[in-house]
C-alpha cells in the first residue's frame, strides 16, 4: 500500500536561494510523523511545500514530487491544490490569535469549512461544528460557538483552531509548532487531543516541533532537519535509545532530564547557519564534535539503517548502498 | 546610526528616480539660497525704472518687474526668505513639539492629559487660521511669520513624538536601564529621543513643504517678509495684479514654490520608503 | 553557615485597570504576600504558568514597580524603603537578565556602548579593557564590541544582556525567564554559561521559568507560584511535590524518554481571570483533590522542614 503522504527529494528555493534541499518523508495514515530541528532549519518551509502555499513567502519547489494520496501536489494545479486544502488536508498553525477572525463569531468560521468542503447545509454544519467542539472536550459548545475570538483563552482558541482544522474531514493534519504559544498544563491538553485524534479517526499527523520532549511523547517517527537537509529519519524509540545521527544526539542532549547532574546539559556550540551561507560538506561539521575531514569535503549520503529508517553521516553504523 | 547606515540610507533615496531628481533640485535650490550674493549678478533692491516690465533677455535671464529689477536675482534671494523662515519655524517647532510630546509621553499623568487636550484642540484648526491670528497679534514682517508657522505645527511634532515614545516606553531596554539605575533625563535623552528621531525628522521635513506655502500665503497677503525683502509669496503677489501685463513675474515665484514644495514631498516619500518607517510618521497624522 | 542574601516578606502588588469615564475600576492582585529568602550563592527558581505573577515577582524585587505592600531586603538594605539617590547606589549590587533578547537591547547603539552603559548610568569611570573582558567571559569574540544588536543572533544578544548584568559585579541577579525565546540548543548553552559565571564568581540568581524540567535541572530550590501566590517551596529540585499543582505540572512536563510514555492526563480547564478569584484556593477549580474547605478558605502556606506547601489536602 503505498502512504498517504511521500516526499521525494524535494527541493525549495526562494530567489537564487536553496532553502530546502532534497527532502524525503513519510507519512500513513494513523501515524504521527515528528518534524524537528532548530529555527532556521526548514521545518515549517516544508509544511508550506506541502500545502501548496510557498507562493505566500515567494517560494518555489524547483525539484522532487510530494505525492498526497498518489497525486502529486506539485503538478496539479493551484486550483485543484485549493479544493484540497482544507477537505483533504487541515492546517493547525502555531499562533492561535492570529488564525481566527477577530470579527466573526467562533461557530460561524467552523461552520464555513464543512459548508464549502462537505456541501452541509447552515443547520447541519452548524450540527458537525457543535459535535466536533464537544469531541475536543470543550464546555458548552454552543454557548462557545456565539463566542468572538477575544472572549477565548489561549488554549481554547487553539481548540477552535483544531475543530476548523478538522470540519472538512481530512485525511491529514498538519500542525505547525501547536503549543509553542501555550501554557505548559494547556499545551500537554492539545498535544493529548491530537495524538487522540490521530489514533481514533486514523487521521495522519505530521507534528512540527522544535521539542524532543513532545516528539519522545507522541510520536511514532520522527524527521530531524539540519539547515535544509534531513539529518535522520526513524522510528521514534530506536532514535531516543540511539541516536545514529551526531546532531539527534546534540538535540537530545540539550533537554535537561531527571537526575542529570549539573554541568551535563550540553548545548551545540554555533548557531544554525544562515540559509545560503552553508559550509561545503556535512552542513552539520563546523559544530559537529565528531567531524573529520571527510565531513568537510563530501556531503554524506542519506543511508538506510539496518534497524529500518536512514541518516545522514559518514560515522553512523548504516548499510553501504 | 553609523555613518555607513547613512550612506546605505541616501543610496536607497538616489536609486529611486524620483528621489533623486528631488535631491538634485533641493540641493540646487538650498546652494542657490547659500551663495545667493556670490550667484546674482544685480543687487535685490537695485531699481532701474526704465528698464521695468522686460521679458526675458541675456541680462535679465527670467525678466524684471515692475521697478525693473531683475527677477532671477529677486527669486534666489526669495529662496534665502522662504527657505530660512520655513526651515527655522519648522526647527523651532519640533524642538518645542519634541519636548511637549516627550515629556507628556514619558511622564504621562495630569501633564499628558494638559497637553494631549491642547494639542488636540488646536489639531481642530487649520493651520493657516492659527496662523492668521498670530500674525495678528506679533505684527506683520519676518519674525511673525516665523512664530506663526512654529505655533501652527507644533501640535504635529507633539503628537508624533508622543506616540513614539509610549510605544518605546515598553520597550525591555528602557526597562532595562532603568534596572541599571538609569535617572529620568538617561532614557529620555540616550535611550527614547534618539529613537523616536527619525520619524519625527521625516515629517519635519515635509512639513517645511507645507510651511514654505504658508509662509508664501502670509507673503501674499503682505503679512510675511517686508519689503523690499523679496520673498515668493510677496513676489506672487506684486505680480496677480500684472498678470496679463507681465506674466513671467508672477509665474516664476509660483513655479519655484510648486517645484520645490512636490521636490521636498517626493524626497520625503523616498526618505520614508528608506528608512521603513511609513505606520511611525502616519501615526501622527 | 548559610546567610540570606535577599528577603522577601509580605510582598504584594495590585493592579488596577479601567476606571475610565464609563469603566468601572477593577484591581486585580498580580503578587499576594509573598514571602522568600535567598541565600548567598544559591540558585532560587520560581516557576509557574502565565498570570501567575513570576515576572511581577521579579520587578517588585528589582523595584522596577513599586509594591503595594511588603518589603524586599539585600543583604539587610531594604530596597523598597530607598530613595531614588540611595537606590541608584544599591542597584549595582543587583542585576537582571530580560526574556526577550531582541528589545532588550537599544538598537542604536553598538555592543561597546551597551557594555559600557552601566558605568554612564553609575557615573562610575569603566576600567580599561572592560568590554574585552566581559564579551571574553561570556565567549564572544572581541570583534563584536564594534557591532550592533541586529548584526547578533538571539543567543549572542542574550549574552550580551547577561555581559551587562555583570558588568558592575553584582552579587545578586534575576535571571526573567532568559532563554524562553530561544532554541533549545541555545538555551542549554545559556544555561550552562550562568552556571559556570554562578561558580566563577559567587553569584546568587533568582530564576523565573515556565519550565519546571528546566528548574529542576538549573535550580536548588523552587517556588512553585498559581495566580499571585506561593502554593509551594521544594527544599531541593527533587523533593516530591505535595502540591496537586506542582505535581500537574511535573505530569504536563514531557520527558525526552519514550520509554517514560505514559498516558498523559494534563490538568482540566485553564487559568482563571485574575480579576475575578475564586474565594477560596485559587487552584480549586481545577484540583483533583478539592473538598468544601478549599472552596471557602485560603488554604496557609505551612513550612514543614523548608518544604512548604499551602494546600489543605496535600500529597
Amino acid at each position: 500500500m503505498t502512504p498517504l503522504l511521500r516526499l521525494t527529494d524535494v527541493c525549495v528555493d526562494i530567489g537564487r536561494k536553496r532553502l530546502l534541499d532534497g527532502i524525503g518523508l513519510t507519512l500513513d495514515r494513523g501515524q504521527v510523523l515528528g518534524l524537528v530541528g532548530e529555527s532556521g532549519s526548514g521545518k515549517s518551509l516544508t509544511a508550506l511545500a506541502i500545502a501548496g502555499l510557498l507562493p505566500l513567502i515567494g517560494g518555489k519547489v524547483t525539484g522532487g514530487a510530494i505525492h498526497f494520496d498518489g497525486m502529486d501536489l506539485t503538478a496539479i494545479g493551484e486550483a485543484r491544490l485549493r479544493s484540497l486544502r482544507g477537505k483533504r488536508f487541515g492546517f493547525v498553525m502555531q499562533n492561535p490569535m492570529t488564525a481566527l477572525d477577530a470579527v466573526q463569531r467562533i461557530g460561524e468560521q467552523i461552520d464555513i469549512v464543512s459548508r464549502l468542503h462537505l456541501g452541509l447545509s447552515a443547520q447541519a454544519a452548524r450540527l458537525r461544528t457543535l459535535d466536533l467542539m464537544a469531541q475536543l472536550r470543550i464546555a458548552e459548545p454552543s454557548a462557545v460557538a456565539e463566542a468572538y475570538p477575544h472572549q477565548l483563552s489561549g488554549g481554547m482558541k487553539q481548540r477552535i483552531v483544531i475543530a476548523m482544522a478538522l470540519a472538512g474531514d481530512p485525511e491529514l493534519i498538519i500542525a505547525d509548532e501547536p503549543t509553542t504559544a501555550l501554557d505548559v498544563t494547556v499545551q500537554a491538553q492539545i498535544i493529548q487531543i491530537l495524538t487522540r485524534l490521530s489514533r481514533d479517526r486514523g487521521l495522519a499527523l505530521l507534528l512540527i516541533t522544535h521539542d524532543m520532549g513532545v516528539v519522545a511523547q507522541v510520536c511514532d517517527r520522527v524527521a530531524v532537519l539540519y539547515a535544509g537537509r534531513i539529518a535522520e529519519e526513524r522510528a521514534v524509540e530506536p532514535i531516543f535509545e540511539a541516536p545514529s545521527h551526531p546532531y539527534t544526539a546534540a538535540l537530545i542532549g540539550c533537554i535537561p532530564r531527571d537526575g542529570m547532574a549539573p554541568g551535563s546539559l550540553h548545548g551545540i556550540p554555533g548557531a544554525v547557519p544562515v540559509s545560503g551561507r552553508y559550509p561545503s560538506g556535512c552542513r552539520f561539521n563546523p559544530r559537529c564534535t565528531h567531524a573529520a575531514d571527510l565531513c568537510r569535503q563530501e556531503r554524506p549520503a542519506l543511508r538506510a539503517l539496518p534497524s529500518g529508517g536512514s541518516v545522514a553521516c559518514h560515522f553512523a553504523k548504516a548499510e553501504t548502498s | 546610526m553609523t555613518l555607513s547606515r547613512h550612506l546605505t540610507v541616501l543610496r536607497t533615496i538616489l536609486r529611486r528616480p524620483g528621489g533623486a531628481i528631488a535631491g538634485a533640485w533641493l540641493a540646487c535650490v538650498v546652494l542657490a539660497a547659500l551663495f545667493a550674493p556670490l550667484l546674482t549678478p544685480y543687487a535685490y533692491d537695485a531699481q532701474v525704472l526704465k528698464e521695468a516690465f522686460q521679458p526675458s533677455s541675456a541680462s535679465h535671464l527670467l525678466g524684471t518687474d515692475e521697478f525693473g529689477r531683475d527677477l532671477l536675482t529677486r527669486l534666489i534671494y526669495g529662496a534665502r526668505t522662504s527657505l530660512s523662515v520655513s526651515s527655522i519655524s519648522i526647527l523651532i517647532s519640533v524642538v518645542c513639539g519634541m519636548t511637549l510630546g516627550a515629556a507628556a509621553g514619558y511622564f504621562g499623568g495630569s501633564f499628558d492629559r494638559m497637553v494631549t487636550t491642547v494639542v488636540d484642540l488646536s489639531w481642530s484648526f487649520p493651520e493657516i487660521l492659527i496662523a492668521l491670528m498670530l500674525v495678528a497679534i506679533i505684527g506683520p514682517g519676518t519674525s511673525g511669520t516665523m512664530a506663526a508657522i512654529a505655533v501652527a505645527y507644533l501640535a504635529q511634532f507633539a503628537r508624533l513624538t508622543r506616540a513614539q515614545i509610549m510605544t518605546l516606553k515598553s520597550e525591555t531596554f528602557i526597562e532595562a536601564a532603568q534596572s541599571l539605575g538609569a535617572s529620568h533625563g538617561h532614557i529620555l535623552f540616550r535611550h527614547l529621543v534618539p529613537n523616536a528621531l527619525a520619524p519625527v525628522l521625516v515629517s519635519a521635513m515635509l512639513a517645511t513643504g507645507d510651511a514654505i506655502i504658508l509662509e508664501a500665503t502670509l507673503g501674499f497677503f503682505g503679512l510675511g517678509a517686508q519689503p523690499p525683502l523679496p520673498s515668493w509669496g510677496s513676489m506672487m503677489s506684486s505680480g496677480s495684479a500684472l498678470l496679463f501685463k507681465a506674466p513671467w513675474i508672477i509665474i516664476f515665484p509660483g513655479l519655484a514654490v510648486a517645484v520645490t514644495v512636490v521636490a521636498i514631498n517626493l524626497f520625503g516619500d523616498a526618505l520614508i520608503a528608506a528608512l521603513d518607517i511609513k505606520d511611525q510618521v502616519r501615526r501622527g497624522k | 553557615m548559610t546567610q540570606a542574601l535577599l528577603q522577601v516578606e509580605g510582598l504584594t502588588k495590585q493592579f488596577h485597570a479601567g476606571g475610565g469615564l464609563f469603566a468601572r475600576q477593577r484591581s486585580m492582585t498580580a503578587v499576594r504576600a509573598v514571602d522568600l529568602t535567598i541565600n548567598r550563592a544559591e540558585v532560587v527558581g520560581v516557576v509557574g504558568e502565565s498570570g501567575c505573577g513570576k515576572s511581577t515577582l521579579a520587578r517588585l524585587v528589582m523595584r522596577l514597580i513599586e509594591p503595594t505592600s511588603g518589603r524586599v531586603r539585600l543583604d539587610g538594605t531594604d530596597i523598597t524603603a530607598l530613595s531614588p539617590k540611595t537606590l541608584r547606589a544599591a542597584r549595582r549590587r543587583m542585576a537582571m537578565v530580560f526574556q526577550d533578547p531582541y528589545s532588550s537591547l537599544d538598537p542604536r547603539y553598538s555592543i561597546a556602548d551597551i557594555l559600557a552603559e552601566p558605568f554612564v548610568v553609575q557615573s562610575r569611570r569603566m576600567p580599561a579593557r572592560t568590554v574585552e573582558t566581559m564579551l571574553e567571559t561570556v565567549g564572544l569574540p572581541q570583534t563584536m564590541a564594534t557591532q550592533y544588536p541586529h548584526q547578533l543572533s538571539g543567543g549572542q544578544r542574550q549574552r550580551i544582556g547577561i555581559a551587562r548584568a555583570l558588568v558592575l559585579q553584582p552579587e545578586f541577579i534575576v535571571l526573567d525567564e532568559p532563554t524562553a525565546s530561544l532554541d533549545v540548543s541555545i538555551q542549554a548553552q545559556i544555561i550552562e554559561l550562568l552556571s559556570s559565571l554562578r561558580d566563577r564568581f559567587g553569584l546568587t540568581y533568582l530564576f523565573i521559568s515556565h519550565d519546571l524540567g528546566l528548574v529542576r535541572y538549573f535550580c536548588n530550590r523552587i517556588v512553585v507560584m498559581y495566580l499571585g501566590a506561593v502554593c509551594e517551596i521544594l527544599p531541593d529540585p527533587k523533593s516530591a511535590p505535595r502540591h496537586p499543582y506542582t505535581s500537574a505540572l511535573l505530569a504536563s512536563n514531557f520527558s525526552p524518554d519514550p520509554a517514560a510514555r505514559r498516558t498523559l492526563a494534563p490538568l482540566a480547564g485553564e487559568i482563571p481571570s485574575p480579576f475575578n478569584l475564586p474565594s477560596g484556593c485559587a487552584f480549586a477549580g481545577r484540583c483533583p483533590r478539592v473538598t468544601d474547605i478549599c472552596r471557602m478558605q485560603q488554604p496557609p502556606l505551612v513550612a514543614e522542614g523548608g518544604h512548604a506547601v499551602a494546600c489543605f489536602n496535600p500529597l
